[in-house]
């Protein structure tokens, strides 16, 4: 049969990375064909592939140029990505809880009214949908998840907020995300979750894979400090739910 | 167990090594010395790792006092006048700070960051096999910051090993890049542009990216590109037209098309161009690139063998006996030129 999918575009990144470019845009295919790159490249266990950086549209494959050269690389990496999608049998599955609006969510009004729907409305959307870690980067566990409802996409903020608390959950595009670190944003703040996708001494380092699925439950002011406390003793937070 | 006190240090200084490598994927940026040849040779000067964690200090000046016994270190990297109680320390070289004694380091001049290597290496707690400092992911062992005055290190006590020296290659010449990865996103008069302008680094710079100051790059669709990885060296466009350079803080991922990556080779050489030196960019083939890279790390490889005894640091007995100005001259500290005594008998006393 086959291949029904056009060959990736090899796109050199210095002398010891390579772009593997799937598309120019976000497209839900493409980040299921680099999430299968990724998996199918950690099992052929190639000698000088050192790291891997999965994004939504492509995948970044640092190597080291003394073990494995450009071209013979390159040509793994086509081989390997005229696979078809591996079957999503062993995806995990994450229910985190979130406490949307108020001080926690100061844009979830905005976006109400820039939507034309209630804030209850926002939240019902947020949460009725199921989500898929597309990638993780810029900082330290900083989550890009795919599958926003359509009515919640919005254009970003003019401008960027330049220090954001731990933790929030924001909208921007046809994007949501979970920001782990404290930092600058320019997505629009519902709600901020207790759970650490990065949190040093604790197993895993690093909570949420690319690949992995993603929906939010609300929970109230409360729930959210108490679980505060418990995610700074060490606690996952985030369930992990069957299938 | 000596202890190195940090007396006073400017901004931009902080602990780095060889760098954090495996979690990119996570969002977790390598960072690591901006001139690993430089943290290397202070490192290979006093025995140890190349890559061990040392102290990577800016622009600005710092003094460093050994307490609790004496402590060997070495300096390489940005020049700059630096002295131990009055003694002159050469970069490039070691030297033992007597208990009490201070090190003292001035200005860096015509580079960025000189490199603080501590004989024993640093006592730290490694993240991810790293005691480098990143300070936005409170990554970073023993201060997951940068220094400050009153930063204690507890090291080696000094081993009492000779002064040691090291002559490192001189490098000058075009920042070499390869072209890419989006390169296309840009037309033959943006890339010759790039490639034909000087270029100077803007004094906001940072560990995190280096903004280039120069002629405005344009897009041919714009500047917004759906988000890919990162490399140290990567060349950015914002919408502005004015290059970043990704360094070595940089984030794991960016949105913004990128023109070139500078080679391994030459990243180094960048990141210690002065603010407001013009360079230039000049594009090279992959294989170039990679055979670059190859000797560089051939270079870097070579760096134990290249380290030699220090010749006295006071003033050369031998040249002044050689030019016949000093008939029975006698250095105060070196017991080798005191009547009686030959070079290979200096314990003779």
């Amino acid at each position: 049969m086959a291949d029904p999918f056009p060959p990736p575009r090899l796109l050199p990144s210095g002398d010891s990375a390579v772009t593997v470019e799937f598309s120019r845009t976000i497209d839900e295919t493409a980040n299921r064909r680099v999430l299968a790159l990724d998996h199918a490249l950690a099992a052929a266990g190639i000698a000088g592939v050192t790291e891997t950086v999965p994004t939504y549209r492509s995948l970044l494959v640092h190597y080291d140029p003394g073990v494995i050269g450009h071209d013979e690389l390159s040509n793994r990496l086509l081989t390997l990505s005229a696979g078809s999608l591996a079957p999503e049998t062993d995806i995990r599955r994450w229910r985190v809880p979130v406490c949307y609006g108020g001080e926690n969510g100061i844009d979830l009004e905005d976006v109400a009214k820039a939507l034309s729907l209630t804030p209850d409305e926002v939240v019902a959307r947020h949460v009725a949908a199921s989500y898929r870690v597309a990638m993780i980067g810029f900082t330290p566990g900083w989550s890009y998840l795919s599958g926003l409802d359509p009515r919640l996409q919005m254009s970003r903020r003019q401008n960027p907020r330049l220090a954001t608390p731990a933790g929030i959950i924001a909208i921007g595009g046809i994007q949501t995300g979970i920001q782990c670190l404290a930092g600058p944003c320019g997505w629009h703040l519902l709600g901020r979750t207790a759970m650490r996708t990065f949190q040093l001494h604790r197993e895993p380092t690093f909570l949420l894979e690319p690949g992995d699925e993603v929906s939010f439950i609300a929970v109230d002011e409360k729930t959210f400090a108490e679980q505060e406390r418990a995610a700074e003793a060490g606690e996952l937070i985030a369930e992990r739910i069957a299938a | 167990m000596s202890t190195l006190v940090v007396s006073q240090i400017g901004p931009a200084s902080s602990v780095q090594d060889g760098g954090r490598f495996g979690a990119q994927r996570y969002g977790l940026t390598p960072s690591g010395a901006m001139d690993k040849l430089s943290l290397a040779a202070a490192n290979s000067l006093v025995g140890n790792e190349l890559t061990a964690a040392a102290i990577e200090i800016g622009p600005f000046g710092a003094t460093f006092m050994a307490k609790a016994g004496a402590v060997r270190v070495a300096l390489s990297g940005a020049p700059r006048p630096a002295d131990v109680s009055k003694r002159p320390v050469e970069m490039n070289t070691s030297v033992t700070l007597n208990e009490g004694e201070k090190l003292t380091l001035g200005f860096a001049r015509g580079g960025s960051f000189s490199y603080l290597a501590i004989e024993g290496g640093i006592a730290g707690e490694p993240m991810f096999n790293s005691l480098s400092v990143n300070a936005r992911a409170g990554l970073g062992s023993p201060y997951p910051r940068p220094l400050q005055a009153g930063d204690v290190f507890d090291v080696a006590p000094a081993t009492g090993a000779p002064e040691m020296q090291i002559e490192l290659p001189k490098l000058s010449g075009a920042i070499r890049v390869v072209m890419g990865p989006q390169d296309d996103e840009f037309s033959d008069e943006m890339k010759a542009l790039f490639l034909c302008s000087d270029w100077t680094v803007s004094a906001t710079s940072d560990r995190m990216g280096y903004r280039l100051e120069g002629p405005v790059i344009r897009h041919l669709h714009g500047h917004n590109i759906v988000s890919d990885g990162t490399v140290e060296g990567s060349i950015q466009v914002p919408g502005n037209g004015s290059p970043i350079v990704l360094m070595s803080d940089r984030g794991t991922s960016g949105g913004y098309p990128k023109i070139a990556t500078v080679i391994t080779a030459d990243f180094g050489r960048l990141a210690q161009t002065p603010a407001g030196t013009p360079f230039r960019f000049k594009a090279v083939s992959m294989a170039e690139a990679q055979a670059e890279l190859r000797r560089y790390k051939d270079l870097l490889r070579s760096l134990p063998e290249r380290v030699t005894k220090l010749a006295s640091n006071d003033f050369n007995v031998d040249a002044l006996f050689t030019a016949n100005v000093a008939g029975h001259a006698v250095s105060a500290t070196d017991v080798t030129t005191w009547p009686g005594v030959t070079p290979d008998q200096p314990d003779h006393l």
